[in-house]
């Protein structure tokens, strides 16, 4: 016989009201563990999707920066033009160490979604491209077989989701132009994955914008010298230049409102169900007033009893942390559905990313939380003087 | 010359109720020795269970003097009155206060456990077979009747290890048939193991079988 074991079965003995307060303490968790999870889950997607494009800073035309940063994450970049000079001109500063010039264009194609319609994205691009990405691989076919020849390399997920092999056709819808697949990418993790690439003059040459470009990439040989070559790019007109550890920060600037509404929600969450775990045991404590009386007569010191009805709260809030983990587990995948519906962008990658030692934080929060919330209740029932408690219960 | 359990000395006990004093106990002077086995008889409110909390050491004294097992308990505070009656008394109540989440020999596991001899679970089954419940060990409280009830909290005190036995009505609550089992056993204990048990009770049957009856009126002890 020991406190654990009975703290046990005198929750068992109300089990419809001890399973409503785990599942109070569990909801807590759950969403206190999701909202961690996707707190360090969003910033690791968006930090390796940034890393991943290759390049440390993106030349595009002028425009809002929170517009071209967004769009150049969703694609590679802002859907405005600028020279192609420009690209020309830049190519020759000694401290760059590789440069890649990108055109991208979306296409309305009716029939995708499964007939609800959708946006293609296609980019031209030119073989420096696959310099700065050197983990893109083929997973079968190869490069184009020249600069201006009707051919598609296919992202993993366009052509799975097209089903398409290296030698089939596809049209691009609007334009009426058909192109021989000749190359499909390994999965990246990134955009490029839903992305159909084309040579860039055959890019310019179907969607009419001769000498255009959306943007440039950048990645400079030594990465301290990011201030002083956006400096010189300044006066250079039409242009602007966004770093990528900006465009992070402006991201995450984006969610952060988001965030501190979310945080807020569970830590209401959290001090809503420690008042419910308070009262409970609490209730608990008074409906067995005699109880406690009975047992004091029979030699339980303060210390006993106090323990017994600690360790109740406790075992309550455990329970509860250890139900909520299993809840936040399973349930990621539909809190990373609704996040990504709801949020302005939202990377690739695992949103949620519900590592073992946040569980584990998860379970020792709530132990915590029973440690406090049983103070007051185990305070109660240790302080019951035991001829009041016998003769109130009668 | 026996050892005395409870010696008090114009022990006296007073309630206040509104703006009135309650005189529970009057100065009583009461001496009972080791191996007694004592009856307090009264009407209701005569005092019986005021002064069987005492000797308890559950209720605080207003003036007098009490010893209880040569040990003067008469100034201690609740935090000190607990090791007094933590294995030294064994307490039965009317309505049995078992704890109801907890089966037979649990029940006696735990005030065992409090008493701070834990007992091994062998020896508490043998006192449970002893007073006849050897086949209800693993029996919750719900599942027994009410004369297994008392005989399980008689048990329960008995794991305790106590110098002597306190019981508050603990027939009250049950039939002609049942009360005389309960009786019995107390004789048992107390003629073969020398157990002293002190009974508050109505039940005149069971007060002409004790060696020694207490008539209390008023909270004055009237006989003796």
């Amino acid at each position: 016989m020991n406190v654990m074991s009975v703290a046990y079965k005198n929750l068992k003995r109300k089990r419809i009201r001890s399973a409503l307060t785990i599942g109070g303490v569990a909801v807590a968790v759950a969403v206190l563990v999701s909202l961690m999870g996707f707190d360090k889950g969003y910033q690791e997607s968006l930090t390796s999707n940034i890393d991943k494009m290759g390049y440390q800073l993106l030349i595009t035309a002028k425009g809002c920066p929170y517009e071209a940063a967004t769009l150049m994450l969703k694609g590679g970049g802002g859907l405005r033009y600028m020279e192609q000079d420009i690209y020309k001109k830049i190519q020759r500063d000694s401290r760059i160490d590789k440069i890649t010039p990108q055109l991208v264009s979306t296409v309305y194609d009716p029939d995708r979604q499964q007939g609800q319609g959708g946006f293609a994205m296609y980019m031209g691009i030119t073989e420096s491209y696959t310099e700065l990405k050197p983990w893109s691989k083929f997973k079968s076919g190869s490069w184009f077989s020249s600069e201006t020849a009707d051919e598609a390399i296919m992202g993993y997920e366009a052509a799975e989701v097209e089903q398409r092999l290296v030698g089939d056709k596809i049209f691009v819808p609007n334009i009426n132009k058909v192109l021989t697949v000749v190359g499909i990418f390994e999965r990246t993790g990134t955009q490029d994955d839903g992305v159909v690439f084309l040579p860039l003059k055959t890019a310019q040459q179907i969607f009419s914008l001769p000498n255009k470009l959306t943007g440039v990439g950048v990645k400079l040989k030594n990465i301290h010298e990011i201030g002083n070559f956006e400096e010189d790019l300044y006066n250079e007109p039409g242009i602007q230049i966004i770093s990528m550890a900006q465009v992070r920060g402006t991201i995450l600037n984006l969610i952060s409102s988001a965030k501190v509404l979310a945080n807020s929600v569970a830590v209401i969450a959290i001090f809503i169900a420690a008042i419910g775990v308070l009262n409970t045991i609490l209730m608990s404590v008074f409906e067995r007033t005699r109880e406690i009386g009975v047992m004091k007569a029979i030699g339980a010191s303060r210390t006993d009893v106090f323990r017994l009805i600690w360790t109740e709260t406790i075992l309550v809030c455990a329970f509860g942390g250890i139900l909520g983990s299993v809840l936040a587990l399973l349930g990621s995948g539909v809190v990373e559905y609704i996040l990504k519906t709801i949020l302005p962008y939202a990377p690739s990658g695992q949103l949620v990313l519900i590592e073992p030692n946040l569980l584990f934080a998860a379970f020792f929060g709530a132990i915590v939380l029973g440690i406090i919330s049983g103070i007051y209740p185990a305070w109660r029932a240790a302080s019951m003087r035991p001829v009041e408690a016998i003769r109130t219960g009668e | 010359m026996n050892e005395l359990v409870v010696k008090a000395e114009k022990l006296t006990k007073v309630y206040k109720l509104f703006a009135e004093d309650i005189v529970a106990v009057n100065n009583v002077d009461l001496e009972i020795s080791s191996g007694e086995f004592v009856s307090v008889m009264g009407p209701s409110g005569s005092g019986k269970t005021t002064l069987l909390d005492m000797i308890g050491c559950l209720d605080g004294i207003t003036s007098g003097r009490l010893e209880i097992l040569g040990e003067d308990v008469s100034m201690m505070k609740e935090s000190r009155l607990v090791n007094v009656r933590r294995g030294k008394i064994g307490f039965i109540f009317q309505d049995f206060s078992l704890i109801l989440s907890l089966t037979a020999l649990e029940n006696l596991q735990l005030a065992s456990y409090f008493a701070g001899n834990s007992h091994r679970r062998q020896k508490l089954i043998a006192l449970l077979e002893k007073i006849g419940l050897g086949h209800r060990v693993n029996h919750l409280p719900k599942q027994l009747s009410g004369g297994e009830k008392q005989r399980v909290a008689i048990a329960r005190a008995l794991a305790m290890e106590p110098k002597f036995l306190l019981a508050d009505e603990p027939t009250g609550h049950l039939d002609t048939e049942n009360s005389q089992e309960i009786l019995n056993v107390f004789k048992r204990l107390n003629q073969e193991e020398g157990l002293t048990i002190i009974v508050a009770t109505h039940d005149q049957k069971l007060g002409s079988q004790t060696k020694r009856t207490i008539y209390l009126r008023d909270g004055k002890i009237v006989s003796q």
